[in-house]
């Protein structure tokens, strides 16, 4: 099992290389000048020019300087926003938990919904129900999720007035972020109506961050299985007289989870890319809304460090869905 | 004695029997047609402004006009003719991302496939890297270093696409170079570029135009968000998601500006997914369920 783990832990490191190799190169790639990218200032005297190449060690070979942008993040350190300065890092771990906690709350509607959907879709083979099921999921799975987002606005917040547009809680609480989660900052807050508040503001980003996840997962598992109810040990179960719910919840249902749980990982990179647009139509201050305003902002160091952290995170959950795959099942620890 | 169907033929029989699919390409036909005659069937043209009809409800709504079918937006240009013009950028995005990621993934997954070892390593290495990050984040980090605008756009989705046909390309060349045939030609004194292009490549042709059309969805979704978020196609350009983006601050009051540009994004995408999912079952027997 150590040995697994190694093996599959080593496989990450070159790709991980990779992407600190790609983020250091965009700032010589973007046109124009890296000093003032990187300072964010325009037309300085030549003295604070030669001061700041220095500075950002922009006088040393490529090489030298690529060692030392490694060394810097071992260290945990990925510059300064231009336009707050600030650590890049702060920022990123004061953002991030909302972002984890709108995916989250995506996942799990995605979950709740899309597994009984596929499973139900797999029984009912080839009735209404399977193939409205296909059709919704299709056409989840095709949605430009900001103009679902718009549309989910247009008729719960617009029309109906049920949901708040934007943030995540009411501007008259004031609650000191403990967790950074707003549902759970707002239940130690001890005032209910806090709670309301956050769980309204969090109901509309969920869903349109959901959907892709939930069209996915559902033709997944209704792809899964029916596979596994074609195969011998369910006939063989049913034969020997057990019940069809015991036969589909613990023989099939088990087996046709696990490709499930591989789809599960590879969705948090499409949760991530999703709450880039999510956050920037709910203005949910989270990563995603963060990196496309250091985009417009052309604030390069968040710029690099949000696409580094953000590509480590996607990184690291593969790896433990892979390490959980070895784990729910034998014959793939042995095999690698 | 009967004669075998020719393949296209059998392809489009089983192809054809597919509801979904045929729908797709009905839709995709007709796309196909708006973009190439946009300029006589559009009723207006797509930036010039009617100052005196602003923000007009669609034709059936009170208020409406039947000169603006489907209404104008903030600065009077109307919806439709912005709507039917942008069907070309649309197909154009796709087309040119498609080609290019097509082209560019072959050449690399040929030379993956063909010389082995290190060269294999540091392709396959490089396009793993690049399906790390989502589509959409990797797009993003690319208009960040090219710059926002339609034509970095492209080039952004071709790179997001790359990966996929790179590696498709790769596993069925390493599929492909195991056959007999493939070895009889060797010994018979076919040269690398000819075993490339005329033994490996036909034969895994089918899975590489699956994916293909699977990437005009793509390409045609991950540009209208670029241009969702201002990084994109730039206005007054008539690209659908910049003309949702322009729409945002009215939505409030007229829903049709919102509206309209996204039903056709999500059509678009549509159709070319259920063409895309029709290909495969038609191509691929083994998937046929």
């Amino acid at each position: 099992m150590f040995g697994f783990l190694l093996r599959r832990a080593g496989l990450v490191v070159p790709t991980f290389l990779g992407i600190t190799l790609l983020v250091f190169s965009l700032i010589h790639m973007i046109p124009g000048n890296a000093v003032e990218a990187l300072s964010g200032e325009h037309g300085m005297d030549p003295a604070r020019y030669s001061r700041l190449v220095h500075e950002f060690g922009l006088d040393q070979p490529l090489y030298v300087q690529y060692f030392d942008y490694l060394g810097k993040l071992l260290k945990g350190d990925l510059g300064f926003s231009i336009v707050t300065h600030e650590p890049v890092v702060r920022e990123f771990l004061t953002l991030f938990p909302a972002t984890l906690e709108l995916s989250f709350c995506a996942m799990l509607l995605a979950l709740i919904i899309g597994l009984p959907a596929g499973i139900l879709a797999a029984l009912k083979r080839n009735t209404f129900l399977d193939y409205s099921v296909m059709g919704v999921s299709l056409t989840g799975y095709s949605m430009p999720i900001f103009w679902w987002a718009l549309l989910l606005i247009l008729l719960f917040s617009v029309t109906l007035g049920w949901t708040p547009v934007s943030g995540r809680i009411d501007i008259l609480f004031d609650l000191p972020p403990v967790t950074g989660f707003m549902l759970v900052d707002s239940l130690l807050s001890g005032e209910l109506g806090a709670f309301r508040s956050a769980l309204s503001h969090l109901i509309l980003p969920t869903i349109a961050l959901g959907t892709i996840p939930l069209a996915v997962i559902a033709r997944m598992t209704r792809s899964a299985m029916l596979e596994v109810l074609r195969e011998d040990y369910v006939r063989t179960a049913r034969a020997k007289g057990l019940s069809r719910l015991r036969v589909i919840a613990i023989h099939a249902l088990r087996n046709a989870l696990i490709p499930v749980v591989t789809v599960i990982g590879l969705q948090v990179g499409t949760l991530l890319a999703g709450a880039i647009l999510t956050e920037t139509i709910f203005s949910w201050p989270g990563i995603g809304k963060w990196l496309v305003e250091a985009i417009h902002r052309r604030d390069y160091p968040v710029v690099q460090g949000g696409i580094l952290l953000s590509a480590s995170i996607i990184i690291l959950v593969n790896l433990s869905v892979d390490v959980l795959y070895g784990v729910i099942n034998p014959r793939i620890r042995r095999s690698s | 004695m009967s004669t075998p169907p020719h393949p296209l033929r059998e392809l489009w029989d089983d192809f054809s029997r597919n509801r979904g699919a045929v729908t797709g390409l009905v839709i995709v036909c007709g796309l196909v047609l708006l973009a190439l005659f946009a300029d006589v069937i559009a009723p207006h043209s797509a930036i010039e402004q009617y100052r005196d009809a602003t923000l007009m409800p669609p034709a059936w709504q009170e208020g409406g006009n039947s000169r603006f079918l489907l209404g104008t937006d903030p600065v009077g240009r109307d919806v439709l003719s912005r709507l039917i013009h942008g069907s070309r950028l649309s197909l154009l995005i796709g087309t040119v991302a498609v080609s290019l990621s097509l082209g560019l993934g072959i050449a690399l997954g040929l030379l993956a496939g063909f010389f082995r070892g290190i060269t294999e390593i540091a392709i396959m290495r490089l396009m793993d890297i690049m399906l790390a990050l989502p589509s959409l984040l990797l797009a993003v980090a690319v208009v960040a270093i090219l710059g926002p605008g339609l034509i970095n756009a492209m080039y952004a989705i071709s790179i997001v696409l790359l990966p996929h046909y790179a590696r498709l390309t790769r596993a069925a060349v390493i599929g492909e170079m195991a056959k007999d045939y493939v070895s009889a030609s060797r010994i018979a004194g076919a040269g690398t570029l000819r075993l490339m292009f005329n033994c490996v490549l036909p034969n895994c042709a089918a899975p590489l135009i699956v994916q293909a059309t699977l990437g005009f969805s793509a390409a045609i979704l991950d540009a209208a968000a670029l241009g969702f978020l201002g990084l994109g196609a730039q206005p007054p350009t008539p690209e659908w998601g910049s003309m949702l983006a322009s729409a945002l601050e009215f939505i409030q009051s007229a829903w049709w500006v919102v509206t309209f540009p996204g039903l056709a994004i999500l059509i678009s995408v549509l159709a070319f997914n259920l063409m895309g999912d029709g290909l495969r079952d038609a191509l691929d027997p083994k998937l046929k369920q």
